[in-house]
């Protein structure tokens, strides 16, 4: 059960660093908001799945899902929220230079 | 497994830089909202995760359970205040 969680974790961070680089590097608010979205809550969820393995059965799982459920809920909320704030507002997405 | 932990705990702290770095820079204040969003999902995980590595994880999911609800409302609020307005 250690290795596996261990494994989770280790997914779940390398989701998280893609995510980062992603905000870094993308061009744009429309495409950020993919980074921080997508990528974010799946990186999220691998590794909150692992540390509740590594917690075992009992109250502390439980807990530890219903935050993960939680912030399955808010995440995309928020991108959506503000990505169509962004639209509404008047900015236009980006795109390739003399193509 | 405590010190995987700590290693986990120290790269989860540089990955908040990072996105303190958008928060910093962001051409539009669409890309500080989404930078914030980004910053409470990873202080979500490192509470998390620092519960595990003091054994106190009853404690501190409760801690990061009111952290999540404060970000939707406060997120949502300046979300629908900047479609209102528009542009500053």
């Amino acid at each position: 059960m250690e290795i596996l969680s261990i494994i989770f974790i280790v997914a779940g961070l390398f989701f998280l660093i893609v995510a980062a680089i992603g905000v870094i590097r993308l061009p744009d608010v429309f495409s950020r908001s993919h980074a921080v979205s997508l990528t974010d809550s799946l990186g999220a969820f691998l590794m909150l799945v692992g540390i509740a393995l590594h917690e075992g059965l009992g109250t502390n799982m439980l807990k530890i899902l219903v935050v993960l459920a939680l912030l399955y809920i808010i995440n995309p909320v928020i991108a959506h929220a503000t990505v169509r704030a962004a639209l509404r507002s008047g900015l236009k997405p980006w795109e390739k230079e003399n193509s | 497994m405590k010190i995987f932990l700590l290693y986990v705990l120290v790269l989860l702290a540089i990955l908040l830089g990072v996105y303190l770095y958008r928060v910093l820079q962001g051409p539009t204040i669409f890309d500080r909202v989404l930078g914030l969003n980004g910053i409470s999902t990873k202080a979500i995980i490192l509470l998390i995760v620092m519960g595990v590595y003091f054994e106190r994880v009853d404690m501190f999911v409760d801690i990061s359970t009111g952290y999540a609800l404060l970000n939707l409302v406060g997120a949502l609020a300046v979300a629908k205040y900047l479609e209102r307005k528009g542009v500053p």
